[in-house]
């Protein structure tokens, strides 16, 4: 492809096709279904962060006349009747099912215990506290440390580390250990004249989409059975239930409803199954919805984190050695995003020698969920204060430091691949020529920056698109819209067929009405969902040409198709597009395009991100004076959106750097479980969050499009420290920068 | 028992009934219809479910459906004209000001409130108005841009 | 939700006789940006809600000869929107315009603030600062307290079944005189308070202290009065050394506790800060020479 290449709807600021519903409230999102007959599901939930359920009694419950049903762990048909020595797949099960509904043991304060479904929401929360439950409590585990010490209360009585070099003799908490390594890590830092080592950590923090998980079920014995939910993967969400609930894939049709924010937090399934089982119970339609409570005290928190990371560099800034042992919280459950973490670690740098070792541990606080780029923000915070400890100690400027070391075309990741063209030397280089990093320093300010990684992924994708006899048409395809995407499916199928964005309309259709998709998540739908669009625009395009052969009585290759119309080479006639649908009839029916694609070759993303802060002495708080994202989008589709997902995953990280935690008490309760304490940024809190796209194509996609979503929220955690540790003088090696924790240390500083 | 509640809401006379506990948030949603009006928290603390009380700008969660007993409430499903958006709308859409959009009826809401009371507002004057809408995608630059840009078109229209 | 009982009477006389006669808990129901939250809580008991907020006068502010005479259930939104009222008492109006977000100031009232009686009320501290006296009606009469009197603790206040918090009353300032209120929270916005100061000075015509009234929250049970702050102002000139001294005294004065909002540690420290940066934007409104 062409870097020259001129477009004529990518790259416009087009208005969204979902707008109109989304500004005037007509958009449905999850809470907003209701059917008629519908009946309400509540959750009871544990008063304890760790404890066995020695018995559990439902039966007043059950027999109160408002209530319909009631569900417990034992209405899991496949889990309830299978011994649990399968497979990982199985086991991975068997979590997810005990996570919606505890089987003998709780551990999370908040997990929930039991369902039931009764006439009214009011009438349903009543219900609740006819149920009995007794508990033996364990001692909570709250801290990787308290985790991993000896002697330390197991969540899970069997659970033997993975990963190590030799089984494990003895159950843990430690669910898996990796590694990876590059070089020799010994001889790189025997190679080094200077050497940063340091350790850091970051809090439990939650997405914090606005909107609470919610559905809408209805279980039909006699066809599929219908789950309304706010998902990023509605597909993932019908074999989660399909498995859970030993039904067929075609026993369920899932309809994503408008979707109210997920970062990755909407990719499991909490309240869906539990719904379905009420509502087979019941026989009834059962609405369920989670309170903001709820949200926070058993949804998807990401994983707190304890780094390590050592560093060695010889005088002139060449970095001879990065080496890095992570430990992530998953949660009650295995399955931290350890793994990316080490993956991402250390991607930035072009160095021989790598070491990283990963450690997945289980704790009582809720199932970790993927958060935006899941692992990469904890350990890429640790290795980017430390590499501007090193820039400091080095007296480098942390831009030249970062692009003598840079990773290239061509550089060896220490995870596999080798890296084909990326955009990281483009974005230090327009770091380094932005007005924010040439402008001067307020006083008592300090200034960070930071780069950042991630992978993006690409996968299965299906798309169709129908032409109307009139040439308008509509986009089908299956990857719920979380933050404009319809926009971008309809500027790329525009462009293909040559004809204006408004006359095709995109549907995110539920999972009976297009083939299967992956979930939107990995920044893969404006990419990979933009390929399989692109591909069955191109599929429309063949049948355009041989429909215009046909009624011209020439071959396909005797036609031309160029923005929007077809022409024929051997003579002067052509027709629009219009033109042909006007004629399908008589050259053999109505036309569809369409695309099932396993999409290849995401391109990473790198972003460089920079911050000034001013710290106020005498309280220890923060203000953001300055902030600046650049990203290599590969080739922006929807301007505007790009800006967008660049600010959007700034402020999140800005939120985890500065104020954002979980706040347990000793006996492990979620203190701060609302948006009053969970303190998320608030518009007054920032300034204008300026950007800059660079654009560096992929080549593997037609457009040049890469991933954008995800790697804005990777920097922003040591942009954010660095220039804290700049303003007050003192290194920052835990986040947040809270005011008390800062307040603490400039007084220790006197 | 449900209590009678007679009430106008965007301009129309409507009556329901609901429990005294209720909040006019689940009046509006549930008894009502009117599902634009989103709860994100149900303590205030979101502005996801903003509406106008009686010209107040009020969180509707924090409000008991019996209070509107005789008001004047006004929700986003009133701000366009039939298919005609208002000035806010086009330029929050101008403006990509949304990304999945379920904060952005309180923001709607909220914007009017705040170009009402001042249409000139200064960047920061906006942003501390709305500091009660939290919105998770945007981080705020957009919605802002937005805000301002409507600001500057109804000052010329008016 | 707990199941409640609703009556929105139209006169303090009624609302009196069914506070008076309430069989189950009753609440007063006013800004309810408080109220309606607890009510929701799970497992929160019946009660029997009384609506304040149609009673004439209630929601009015007027000016006479002595002073302001407050209705407690006005909302902050109108409250902060009183040009008059901000030119006497800017530091009370900027306690009432830092509850909550727009949409919270909509609702909430000085009243509810002051009767919910959180330790961490921003209106509490600057309407002691200011010297403002409730005036409580009840099945037997007018009684007048002072605010600082009036609560009595972590969520209490000295209203007896049947009364009714009537008005606020702020006895015009003498010349010379303004107040200030700061308050600290992690973000600019939305944030319940970690410590908050309040100050009300009145300087001479050569900037000395003739009077001073401090009164600090979120650091003790309720907000409280620092004699020992308005001591080291009285007889002087601000200056960094009087600024230092009242910082302190702020702080030893502060008996706060650790929580999810901040440290003993941090709180202590932080009041003092607040006290003396309040201090100083008082004087400064009262027309010292910085």
């Amino acid at each position: 492809m062409s870097e020259a290449r001129e477009y004529q709807h990518i790259g416009q600021r087009t208005i969204r096709p979902d707008g109109f519903d989304k500004v005037t409230g007509k958009a449905n999102y999850g809470a907003d279904l209701s059917i008629p007959g519908m009946i309400w599901g509540a959750i009871l939930r544990s008063p304890h962060a760790h404890a066995k359920i020695t018995s559990l009694d439902v039966s007043e419950a059950e027999a109160h006349p408002d209530v319909f049903a009631v569900a417990t762990y034992q209405d899991f048909p496949s889990v309830n009747a299978e011994a649990v020595a399968a497979g990982t797949a199985r086991k991975d099960l068997f979590d997810t099912a005990a996570n919606v509904l505890a089987d003998t043991k709780v551990l999370y304060h908040g997990h929930a215990i039991a369902a039931v479904a009764a006439r009214t929401e009011a009438a349903a929360q009543a219900a609740l506290e006819l149920i009995q439950v007794a508990y033996e409590v364990l001692d909570p585990v709250l801290t990787i440390d308290a985790a991993i010490k000896d002697g330390a209360a197991l969540l899970h009585d069997n659970m033997m580390t993975q990963g190590l070099l030799e089984p494990a003799s003895a159950a843990s908490n430690i669910a898996a250990r990796m590694e990876l390594k590059k070089g020799d890590i010994d001889l790189g830092f025997e190679a080094a004249d200077i050497i940063v080592e340091r350790s850091y950590e970051t809090p439990t923090v939650h997405q914090g989409y606005i909107e609470p998980h919610a559905t809408t079920v209805r279980f039909d014995d006699n066809g599929p059975s219908m789950i309304w939910c706010p998902t990023q993967g509605h597909f993932d969400v019908r074999a989660r239930v399909a498995q859970l609930l030993n039904m067929e894939l075609g026993q369920i049709k899932v309809v994503a409803s408008e979707i109210g924010g997920g970062f990755g937090g909407k990719t499991t399934v909490y309240l869906e199954p539990v719904a379905l089982i009420l509502s087979k119970k019941s026989g009834r339609p059962v609405k369920m919805t989670m309170s903001r409570e709820d949200v926070f005290r058993a949804s998807g928190p990401a994983s707190a984190s304890q780094s390590k990371v050592k560093i060695g560099a010889k005088s002139d800034g060449t970095i001879t050695a990065m080496q890095a042992s992570l430990h992530y919280e998953a949660g009650a459950f295995k399955g931290s995003p350890m793994g990316p973490g080490c993956m991402t670690i250390f991607t930035p740098y072009d160095v021989e020698n790598m070491y990283v070792e990963g450690f997945d541990v289980v704790v009582n606080k809720p199932k970790a969920a993927a958060y935006r780029a899941p692992g990469a923000p904890q350990a890429e915070f640790a290795a980017e204060m430390a590499v501007n400890e090193l820039a400091s100690k080095l007296g480098m400027d942390p831009i030249d430091l970062r692009l003598k070391n840079a990773a290239k075309e061509g550089t060896q990741t220490i995870y596999g691949p080798k890296l084909k063209t990326v955009g990281l030397e483009a974005c230090l280089l327009a770091a380094k020529s932005s007005p924010h990093y040439q402008s001067t320093l307020q006083e008592n300010a300090g200034r960070g920056l930071a780069a950042g990684f991630w992978f993006n992924i690409g996968g299965q994708s299906s798309v169709m698109i129908h032409l109307n006899p009139d040439g308008t048409g509509s986009i089908i395809e299956g990857s719920p819209d979380i933050g404009g995407s319809r926009a971008s499916m309809q500027m790329m199928a525009a462009e293909v067929l040559g004809v204006s964005p408004s006359t095709l309309n995109p549907i995110v259709a539920d999972t009976e009405h297009v083939a299967y998709n992956q979930t939107t998540g990995g920044s893969r739908t404006t990419f990979a969902t933009g390929m399989a669009v692109i591909e069955a625009a191109e599929d429309i395009v063949d049948q355009l040409k041989a429909r215009a052969a046909e009624l011209w009585n020439v071959t396909p290759e005797q036609v031309d198709y160029k923005n929007g119309v077809a022409y024929n080479l051997s003579s002067d006639e052509r027709l629009s597009l219009a033109e042909i649908c006007a004629k399908a009839e008589k050259t053999g029916g109505q036309i569809t395009g369409r695309a099932n694609i396993n999409a290849r070759g995401a391109g990473p993303s790198f972003a460089v991100h920079l911050c000034d802060v001013q710290v106020d002495p005498e309280t220890g708080k923060t203000d953001v004076l300055r902030y600046t994202a650049i990203q290599d989008a590969g080739k922006a589709i929807h301007p505007s959106y790009v800006e967008g997902q660049f600010q959007g995953g700034a402020v999140q990280g800005i939120g985890w750097a500065l104020n954002e935690e979980y706040v347990y008490s000793a006996d492990g309760v979620m203190e701060n479980a609302g948006f009053l304490d969970y303190r998320i940024p608030l518009a007054s809190d920032l300034p204008e969050i300026e950007t800059i796209i660079v654009e560096v194509p992929n080549s593997f996609h037609p457009f040049g499009v890469r991933g954008v979503g995800e790697t804005g929220i990777v920097p922003p955690l040591a942009a954010v420290g660095t220039a804290v540790s700049e303003a007050i003088g003192l290194p920052i090696t835990s986040l947040p920068c809270s005011p008390p924790k800062l307040l603490e240390l400039i007084m220790k500083r006197g | 028992m449900k209590t009678h509640v007679s009430t106008v809401v965007n301009g129309d006379a409507v009556e329901f009934l609901c429990s005294p506990s209720d909040t006019l948030l689940h009046a509006l949603r549930n008894e009502i219809g009117l599902t634009g009006t989103k709860e994100g928290c149900g303590s205030g603390d979101c502005g996801a479910c903003s509406v106008m009380l009686d010209g107040a700008l009020v969180c509707s969660c924090l409000v008991l459906g019996v209070e509107a007993q005789g008001s004047q409430v006004e929700t986003i499903e009133g701000i366009a004209h039939q298919d005609k958006l208002h000035v806010i709308q086009e330029k929050f859409l101008e403006h990509a000001a949304l990304q999945c959009g379920i904060c952005t009826p309180g923001l709607i809401v909220s914007t009017k409130a705040l170009l009402e009371e001042n249409p000139a507002p200064t960047e920061e004057e906006a942003r501390y108005y709305l500091a009660g809408n939290l919105c998770r995608c945007t981080g705020y630059d957009k919605i802002i841009k937005a805000v301002m840009d409507a600001a500057d078109v109804m000052r010329q229209g008016a | 939700m707990a199941a409640l009982t609703y009556h929105a009477p139209n006169s303090i006389d009624d609302a009196i006789k069914i506070l008076a006669d309430a069989s189950l808990p009753p609440k007063v129901l006013s800004g309810g940006t408080d109220l309606i939250i607890q009510m929701q809580r799970p497992k929160a008991p019946e009660s029997l809600v009384v609506d304040v907020k149609k009673i004439p006068g209630m929601r009015d502010a007027e000016w006479s000869e002595d002073g302001l005479t407050l209705g407690p259930a006005m909302s902050c939104a109108e409250f902060t929107k009183r040009q008059d009222i901000k030119s006497i008492f800017p530091g009370l109006v900027e306690a009432a315009y830092l509850i909550g977000s727009t949409q919270v100031q909509g609702r909430a009232s000085l009243g509810g603030n002051l009767c919910n009686a959180s330790p961490a009320a921003d209106t509490i501290p600057a309407l002691i600062a200011n010297r403002a006296i409730c005036v409580i009606q009840g099945p037997s009469g007018t009684r007048v307290v002072p605010v600082e009197a009036f609560v009595t603790g972590v969520g209490k206040n000295c209203l007896e079944q049947g009364e009714l918090l009537a008005a606020l009353t702020l006895a015009r300032p003498e010349p010379g005189t303004a107040d200030a209120y700061l308050r600290f929270i992690p973000r600019t916005e939305m944030d319940i308070a970690v410590a908050g100061a309040a100050v009300s000075l009145t300087l001479d015509s050569r900037g000395v202290c003739r009077n001073a009234r401090i009164a600090i929250g979120a650091v003790a049970p309720t907000a409280i009065l620092v004699p020992a702050a308005e001591d080291i102002l009285v007889g002087e000139r601000i200056s960094d050394e009087v600024l230092a001294g009242v910082a302190q005294a702020a702080s030893d004065a502060a008996s706060p506790i650790s929580d999810r909002r901040g440290t003993v540690e941090f709180r202590r420290h932080v009041v003092g800060v607040l006290t003396k940066r309040a201090t100083l934007i008082a004087a400064e409104r009262a027309g010292a020479q910085l």
